[in-house]
């Protein structure tokens, strides 16, 4: 196991490595200057010197990203161009919302892809199981920026049963940051207004951004319990009496997980990239809306901070993924 | 998102006959769902290809007095806010939504094969230096990337359509590699290279067509999810940019008005849903046919 994970983690280096050569490559061929995107185009010459000695676009590309990986080890990522604060600081303060909400999107998804597939597969060509086919048909292809936009005119706009753009009440004060996850600094603080108008407003969120991989979990889920379900251990069980849900739940769910395992690995990933344009619908503080403002205005070590924090996650959760491969089935080594 | 990182599960090794394959693909093409989504790819391709005779109007003329009109006779999706016919402009949208697909999954297939090929077939230095590369494109989210990108280029549909290629193709190199690496040890490899047939025709006239099966399968799944990645960037700003009439730049112009001028934004994610959900249709029937193993 030690080994295994030694070995994992030198991957993830070398990942990170060749990611942080890909956004900085990307940051050399910007046809727009960023320090006149900074300042404006009535910047007198001396102001952009200043700012380009500043941030560092006067020295040659190689230096530029020797001194930025040298940074980089001390957990320094650099200035923001437009929040002119550390991007370190900025990753703190925006990441635990986009945490927090793709934590509750997974959660849907979990809950009603793994027992939507259940149903449907129990009840194969049944009305449970073309609805369910539906679903996830129009979950595969439905855009997320859309249905995001829809939840939010039908259920903040016309009904008012749920809570609009935003992470809490405009009435509110954030709760002491602890996790700086709403949900969790108030409940840790027993603030019962802040704990309620917190969750409200990650119901819509994450739903529209578990949508699709609730689609993705329900088909995988389906066919898998179909498979496990015609497999002579489960007739057996069957035979010898045992009670239908026993059946269901003891005996073919848990051999059924390990593909379901792996689209979790896979969608998990697909999140950050769906919590882009759901951040930027439900005016969302997190990592994306970020990465979208910084992009728009060329601010590259911001964006750079966030590519490199968010390159991470997808090699961590595979890691967990394999993990959990040997804790479902013991004869799947890991390694 | 609906952009995934997992190639198709398909491997030469299980290559049916091609008359069993001719067969299974008749099957497949006579299933309800998979009919149903190529006659919904049919009607779009015609009102792409059909859309400057079609069209009611031009997409781009304003007509500030007709403005945010309900479908009706005279304007059958009704009018945006600035008077423009959405019937017109959903059929040149179809044009540039469904050539932008065609445009993602030509590059990125084009040069995941190039690559994956080179892997597969060469094996030591040069496929351990492809295959780390997809690692490094696997760990991006691949809308951040694609994001970031288009940012560097400037934002436009083209740079878009190069961005959304440039975080598809490492799929394509994978899957076309582990085909290559199960089909290089087949007799009919062996006995060609054992008569000297060079290494180049080797692999274009025996691999390639050999491996193009489960390509075809990702392909069509692909043409899906690059329409919708390239919706969603235009949404965002980072690809085609106003007045385009570009599916995304139509659901970003209608995003303020759902509520009440709901014609604006729903007609445009009709068609993505559409398009989409019918790729994926074809999809489905494509791989049941061509992979035995997955056949419900």
């Amino acid at each position: 196991m030690a080994r295994f994970l030694i070995r994992r983690l030198a991957g993830l280096v070398l990942v990170l490595a060749g990611v942080s050569v890909i956004t900085f490559a990307l940051t050399q061929v910007v046809p727009i200057d960023p320090a006149l995107a900074a300042l404006g185009q009535n910047a007198r010459e001396d102001q952009i010197q200043a700012f380009r000695h500043a941030y560092g676009l006067d020295r040659p590309p190689v230096q530029q990203y020797i001194s930025y990986i040298g940074r980089l080890l001390h957990g320094n990522f650099g200035l923001s161009i437009r929040t002119r604060r550390p991007v370190a600081d900025d990753l703190r303060d925006y990441m635990p919302a986009t945490i927090e909400l793709s934590l509750a999107a997974m959660g849907v998804s979990l809950l009603l892809g793994i027992s939507l597939g259940i149903v449907a597969a129990v009840q194969h060509n049944g009305w449970v199981d073309g609805l369910a086919r539906i679903f996830a048909l129009v979950g595969g292809s439905l855009p997320i920026f859309f249905l995001g936009l829809l939840v939010l005119a039908l259920f903040y706009t016309k009904l008012r049963w749920l809570p609009g753009p935003g992470r809490l009440d405009p009435y509110l004060t954030p709760p002491p940051r602890v996790t700086g996850m709403y949900t969790i600094d108030s409940l840790l603080a027993r603030n019962g207004p802040t704990l309620r108008s917190s969750l409200l407003h990650l119901v819509l969120p994450a739903l529209t951004l578990g949508y699709f991989s609730t689609a993705v979990l329900l088909r995988m889920t389906r066919s898998a319990m179909l498979e496990v379900l015609q497999q002579d251990y489960v007739r057996t069980a069957r035979a010898k009496g045992l009670r239908g849900s026993v059946v269901l739940l003891r005996h073919a769910l848990k051999n059924s997980m390990i593909p379901v395992l792996t689209t979790i690995g896979v969608t998990f990933g697909s999140l950050l990239s769906g919590a882009v344009l759901t951040e930027t619908i439900f005016a969302w503080p997190g990592l994306g809306r970020y990465a979208t403002a910084s992009a728009v205005s060329l601010d590259f070590p911001a964006v750079m901070g966030v590519t490199l924090v968010s390159a991470v996650v997808y090699p961590v959760v595979n890691l967990l993924v394999d993990i959990g491969y040997h804790v479902l089935d013991p004869r799947i080594g890991v390694g | 998102m609906a952009i995934t990182n997992t190639p198709v599960a398909l491997t030469a090794a299980d290559e049916p006959a091609p008359v069993v394959r001719r067969r299974r693909i008749g099957q497949s093409f006579r299933q309800p769902a998979v009919v149903a989504g190529i006659i919904v790819l049919v009607v779009f391709a015609l009102a792409a290809l059909f859309a400057p005779l079609l069209s009611p109007s031009d997409p781009l003329v304003q007509q500030v007095i007709n403005g945010l009109q309900p479908p009706s006779a005279s304007h059958l999706m009704g009018t945006d806010k600035l008077g423009r016919d959405i019937f017109s402009r959903m059929l040149y949208g179809t044009r540039i939504s469904l050539l932008v697909g065609v445009g993602v999954v030509a590059i990125a297939a084009g040069l995941g094969t190039l690559l994956g090929l080179v892997a597969g077939y060469a094996g030591g230095l040069a496929d351990e230096l492809v295959m780390r590369i997809t690692d490094i494109f696997f760990a991006f989210p691949a809308l951040i990337l694609a994001m970031a990108i288009a940012a560097a280029l400037g934002p436009n549909l083209r740079n878009a359509l190069i961005a959304i290629a440039a975080v598809t193709w490492p799929v394509y190199a994978r899957l076309i590699r582990g085909q290559v690496l199960s089909l290089k040890e087949r007799e009919f490899v062996l006995a060609a290279r054992s008569i000297g047939v060079p290494r180049w025709r080797i692999i274009l006239r025996h691999l390639l067509p050999n491996a193009l099966a489960p390509l075809l399968v990702q392909s069509t799944f692909d043409l899906g999810a690059a329409i919708t990645a390239v919706a969603g960037l235009s949404f965002i700003g980072f690809g085609a940019q106003p007045p385009t009439p570009e599916w995304g730049v139509m659901i970003s112009e209608g995003r303020n008005y759902l509520a009440t001028q709901w014609w604006l934004a729903t007609f445009p994610a009709l068609g993505i849903l559409l398009v989409v959900a019918g790729f994926n249709l074809l999809g489905d029937g494509l791989r049941d046919a061509l992979d035995p193993r997955l056949r419900k």
